[in-house]
């Protein structure tokens, strides 16, 4: 009986532990893939028409969604804002409002979200179709390396698409508001402007703002691209990894902006 | 796609983006409006400086000509020396009055400088001799209410001691009464 249990109990940690080792393994041949991937920079700049290429796709191809939902944000935060806000008679603090929870929040979580979504998917499966039609291993017998020719210009495309997308959406969704605000509302445009110029710091709001878009562009570029490098070459695993990357790429995001978040406001 | 194509796409898309960031710079972010020159640095000594915070605005005439650059505590004078950063376009006198005001009612409280008449400028390093310090409520409410009840007891000189009068005298009336009951 006891012997029973002791195997049972050695089971259940025996599948511990390799649940725990495999994570691990991931993680470094995540870390490793990144290395090589800044190594092999180089020569994807030197072919920057690939670059652009990517950016094509994954930052002008995200232009409508973004444009659209950011605007929508916008809006709906100047409505919720206001609806509280004049509770307090402080209606004019509206631009304020929509303003530094865009800048600051909104518009670089939501965007990596969306990028995530949009953009991440479309790299995994891409590369997990290439890995499973054997198009991999066909370039390294050429000499030519995946990691150059592949991933490198989709992880600089992401990066480099990631703070534009994401200032993009902050002004989209100030200007939702700004619509649903001053002509929908009827607060006073003066007061909507100046508020905002106030209290908005173009360092400690604009800049970090753009710091954490950075970030998440590295993490959700990373992962959407390690996912579609390490996917079983069967039909299942790649769309598997597609769903891991959508997963994986939004906590990343959310729990990162935690930690920025914080980092931010303490300094 | 043709490679001219995808290259004018994506500076389109580069545009949008540095547009947007210079949207967001000017027309949302303070960079037009509170950008200082170079400034030099003044201290001032306050007993309160109440909820003053570093950066916060240094006005005169209500236009913005400096910040707050540190508060520290003077553990021998046991006061608040406050060092702020003023505009070198900007030259006040010696005899510059800092106070520390509230913008608005619950607004956030920053320093307004008055000028004075000294023909000697502040320097760098120079210490703002006259100061006056943040309000705190309680304070001003106390002083108020002391106030309020010294004005009571001067117009009412007379009739006091009056009505105290009668009060003990009737009490000592009720006592004698009491007093006396068993008496009786």
């Amino acid at each position: 009986m006891i012997k029973l249990l002791v195997i049972a109990i050695g089971r259940v940690l025996r599948g511990l532990g390799t649940r725990m080792i495999e994570r691990v393994w991931r993680l470094g041949a995540g870390a490793r893939l990144f290395f090589l991937t800044i190594f092999y920079s180089g020569e994807s700049f030197r072919r920057f028409h690939l670059v652009m290429r990517e950016i094509y796709f994954t930052g002008v191809m995200s232009l409508l969604i973004i444009i659209v939902s950011a605007f929508f944000v916008g809006m709906v935060l100047a409505l919720q804002g206001y609806n509280t806000l004049q509770k307090y008679g402080s209606s004019e603090a509206i631009g304020v409002l929509v303003a530094l929870s865009l800048v600051r929040e909104l518009g670089p979580v939501v965007t990596a979200l969306l990028f995530a979504g949009r953009a991440g998917t479309a790299i995994t499966a891409e590369i997990g179709l290439m890995k499973t039609t054997e198009q991999l291993s066909a370039m390294e017998m050429m000499a030519v390396s995946p990691i150059a020719r592949v991933v490198a210009p989709r992880f600089w495309a992401g990066v480099i698409s990631m703070p534009i997308l994401a200032s993009l959406f902050s002004m989209v969704g100030i200007l939702g508001g700004y619509l649903v605000a001053v002509p929908l509302i009827g607060v006073d445009q003066g007061a909507f402007w100046s508020q905002m110029q106030a209290n908005v710091d173009f360092r400690l709001d604009i800049v970090d703002g753009l710091i954490k878009s950075l970030v998440f562009g590295v993490a959700c570029t990373m992962i959407a691209l390690f996912e579609g490098f390490d996917a079983p070459p069967t039909a299942e695993g790649v769309s598997r990894a597609t769903t891991r990357t959508v997963v994986i790429s939004s906590l990343t995001v959310l729990g990162l902006d935690f930690v920025l978040t914080s980092f931010m406001l303490a300094v | 796609m043709d490679r001219t194509t995808i290259d004018l796409w994506v500076g389109v898309f580069v545009a949008l983006g540095v547009a947007a960031l210079l949207g967001l710079a000017m027309k949302v972010g303070n960079l037009t409006s509170a950008n200082l020159g170079p400034t030099y640095s003044v201290s001032a000594a306050f007993e309160n400086v109440g909820s003053l915070k570093p950066n916060a605005p240094v006005k005169s005439a209500g236009v913005v000509v400096g910040r707050v650059d540190s508060i520290n505590f003077d553990g021998l004078k046991f006061e608040a020396i406050v060092k702020i950063n003023i505009d070198q376009r900007y030259k006040f006198p010696k005899d510059t009055f800092a106070n520390i005001y509230t913008a608005g009612l619950l607004g956030e409280q920053y320093i307004g400088l008055e000028a004075g008449g000294d023909e000697d400028t502040l320097k760098n390093g120079d210490r703002i001799a006259k100061t006056q310090d943040a309000i705190v409520l309680e304070k001003m409410i106390s002083q108020f209410l002391f106030s309020k009840a010294s004005e009571t007891k001067a117009d009412n000189a007379e009739p006091i001691p009056a009505s105290t009068a009668k009060l003990s005298d009737k009490k000592t009336a009720g006592k004698t009464l009491e007093l006396g009951d068993p008496g009786f």
